[in-house]
């Protein structure tokens, strides 16, 4: 690989589901930690016990995003980190259980533990989706047998935004008497997650995607769930994850956990608002453009909109050279030659599964922004549709209508 | 994101030749919504002088198979029926200053168009997966044993992984992937037995030729300098041909290479092996003593 040069700002970002910028205050909470206070909190000097305390505040400020206890939050590396010790771990934990259930939907983090189970000779059920991306609760309740140990759904799917009714699905699960984890990398910091109401045993945070850096993660572990670790070595979060502690890391989650919890109004409301503007926006400007996911019960940032007729990845690249980030369920942006088994799960047409974009925002999204990605991304559907083989006269003929 | 080259972003932002010609002699239509791209390409041929008067096409896909159809069009403007059925989608490939390994296949796209609307233009039938011999390898993007021999060969590919980024075939489900091994195994072993006919001067007689000399060390230095240095090169290092003695092979390593541990090991597993599959099985390769 070469090296391309780095594109400076200015840039329109919408690509927040993939990760997100570090809120300024989290920066300037995780620098003295770097330089000043860079104790190890295990030590039994002065110099690292102040550094302790740190990582309590910052696990108190995590504890009350989430509504739990203190004690059941245990700091990971990342989201990936987190599902891996939850379903690996849960497992471990249960040798007489060997049946995992999860959804086809789920982020390659579970979906690659599911293959892994698989090849030690458990059994996995992939739960099927609808066209809008939701589960049948009626067909978990009926995968549930007594050889299961845990069932793993995500709170929020990463591509389209649909929320799974978690709830429900933990009252099944309760019902039933198996555990469950879900993956909240998607819905942490966005929607709020009260772990005192929610029949949840294992939830999975990343911090990158809620304005702390990458390499920060959390696992929510209820109190009382019987759970191997997974990084073993010394005695740091109770000897449920070894490794010295990430102390800047863990500072500035604490603090991205925070700023979090008091802009939960401005992404359930000015955010939304936004999103709905740019959504409404491209679907009314842009024919045979279709929404992916559950309109009515997503998490309030994300849209994702199959555009019809054309190729997502040529989509990105004009809407890159226009400065504008955004991502793609295309075959050439997903790393294989198929699109996104999310929307194949969906049961998407190809016809616009390969032209899915996703438009993920965030509390920095400005209205301006939103205005410009409607004002670029018409020029840029209509440019590749004009050299489609399959956006034919007809087909052009029916648009002209819809836009009358 | 994919490392593309000035020209494919640039073939990919202005696409030179877009559209549909009216009167068209030839058409050739590849792909599918299913598989994520397709090429209509258009012709107008003089049937007098049998040339390419006109090109231009309509394309579905990622920025590369936008590009491959472009520099397509722009390559047989101009030229005769018989030039244009000797492009191959390396020659595609070269136009646009190379494509990522993994997107060759819109390379391989092109070549098919073309192919299409030339056999269209000739009056022959294009055949149909029906009425093909060939059976389909590949079933989630309907990929046939013929095309994956065809650009095995044309290609000079070694790996499961390759044939998938030409062709596509075992991109899907993987469940071609066995399949895919033993056609690779079988073509392999094929260019083994005919390794002479990659002299130049020798692929018209496809059949094993004792090599002299001056043959094999030139088929030695075009592998290590296009098939070895090149690659090494990406990481910072270098390597010459230093001296070819009878079936040792000395080389000298250059640059980062030449303070690598794990140069020898480098030396033995890449080189020698390279070397033994195309030159000769009792080739020893060694370092140059001299630093």
């Amino acid at each position: 690989m070469t090296s391309s040069p780095v594109v400076t700002p200015p840039l329109i970002y919408f690509d927040n589901n993939a990760t997100c910028a570090v809120a300024p205050e989290v920066i300037e909470a995780m620098m003295p930690f770097f330089d000043k206070f860079y104790g190890n909190a295990s030590s039994m000097h002065f110099f690292g016990g102040q550094v302790a305390k740190h990582i309590e505040h910052a696990r108190a400020e995590v504890a009350a995003l989430l509504n739990c206890a203190p004690e059941e939050i245990v700091f990971t590396s990342c989201g990936t980190e987190s599902d891996n010790h939850a379903i690996r771990g849960a497992f471990e934990a249960l040798p007489e259980k060997k049946h995992f259930i999860t959804t086809k939907v789920e982020h390659p983090a579970v979906l690659s533990v599911g293959k892994y189970l698989t090849g030690k000779g458990y059994s996995v059920t992939q739960l099927p989706v609808d066209k809008q991306g939701n589960i049948d609760l009626h067909e978990l309740k009926t995968a549930i047998t007594p050889e299961t140990g845990l069932v793993s759904i995500m709170f929020a799917n990463n591509e389209t935004g649909t929320l799974f009714p978690i709830e429900e699905i933990g009252a099944i699960c309760r019902e039933k008497g198996v555990l469950l984890h879900t993956d909240a990398v998607q819905a942490a910091g966005k929607i709020p997650l009260d772990m005192k109401k929610l029949p949840v045993d294992l939830l999975s945070i990343s911090g990158h995607k809620l304005h702390a850096p990458k390499g920060i993660g959390v696992l929510y572990v209820r109190r009382g769930t019987r759970l191997h670790p997974f990084m073993i070595g010394g005695h740091q979060e109770r000897s449920r994850r070894a490794g010295t502690e990430n102390v800047p890391y863990i500072v500035g989650l604490g603090k991205a956990c925070r700023l979090a919890i008091n802009a939960m109004f401005e992404e359930n409301n000015r955010v939304r608002t936004l999103r709905d503007k740019l959504e409404k926006g491209l679907m009314e400007k842009i024919p045979f453009s279709y929404l992916n996911g559950n309109p009515h019960w997503r998490i309030p940032n994300t849209t994702n909109i199959g555009f019809e007729f054309i190729e997502g990845e040529a989509i990105l690249l004009h809407l890159s050279a226009a400065g504008i980030a955004a991502s793609s369920g295309s075959a050439c942006t997903s790393g294989s030659l198929e699109p996104s088994h999310v929307l194949m799960a969906m049961g998407v047409p190809f016809s616009y599964a390969h032209g899915s974009t996703r438009f993920s925002l965030s509390r920095f999204t400005t209205e301006a922004e939103v205005d410009y990605v409607l004002s670029v991304m018409p020029g840029i559907v209509d440019k590749l549709r004009d050299m489609s083989p399959f956006y034919t006269q007809e087909i052009r003929k029916q648009a002209k209508a819809f836009q009358h | 994101m994919w490392n593309y080259t000035n020209s494919v972003i640039d073939h990919f932002t202005n696409p030179r030749n877009v559209g549909e010609i009216e009167d068209a002699n030839a058409v050739g239509e590849v792909g599918s919504l299913a598989c994520g791209d397709a090429l209509k390409l258009f012709l107008k041929i003089d049937p007098a002088s049998k040339k390419i008067v006109d090109a231009k096409f309509k394309t579905f896909g990622c920025a590369s198979a936008i590009a491959s159809a472009s520099a397509l069009t722009e390559m047989v403007k101009g030229i005769t029926l018989e030039e244009a059925g000797k492009i191959t989608n390396d020659d595609i490939a070269k136009f646009l200053g190379g494509l990522p390994e993994q997107k060759m296949h819109c390379s391989v796209m092109g070549r098919e168009a073309l192919e299409a609307a030339l056999s269209s233009f000739s009056g022959e039938e294009v055949k149909k997966h029906t009425e093909n011999e060939s059976p389909i390898i590949c079933k989630c993007f309907w990929v046939d044993e013929d095309k994956i021999r065809r650009n095995i060969r044309e290609n000079h590919l070694t790996t499961v992984e390759q044939i998938t980024n030409y062709t596509k075939a075992g991109g899907g489900c993987g469940g071609c992937l066995p399949d895919l091994d033993r056609i690779l195994r079988e073509e392999m072993a094929r260019a083994g037995a005919t390794a002479g006919s990659r002299i130049p001067g020798d692929t018209e007689t496809g059949k094993p030729k004792k090599m002299t000399t001056i043959q094999k060390i030139a088929l030695i230095q075009k592998i290590i300098s296009e098939e070895i240095a090149q690659p090494m090169r990406n990481d910072g290092g270098d390597i010459e041909l230093v001296d070819v003695d009878g079936n040792r092979v000395i080389v000298r390593l250059k640059g980062a290479c030449s303070h690598c541990m794990g140069a020898s090991a480098t030396l033995q597993h890449l080189v020698q092996q390279k070397l033994r599959e195309r030159v000769s099985p009792d080739i020893e390769v060694e370092e140059a003593r001299d630093a």
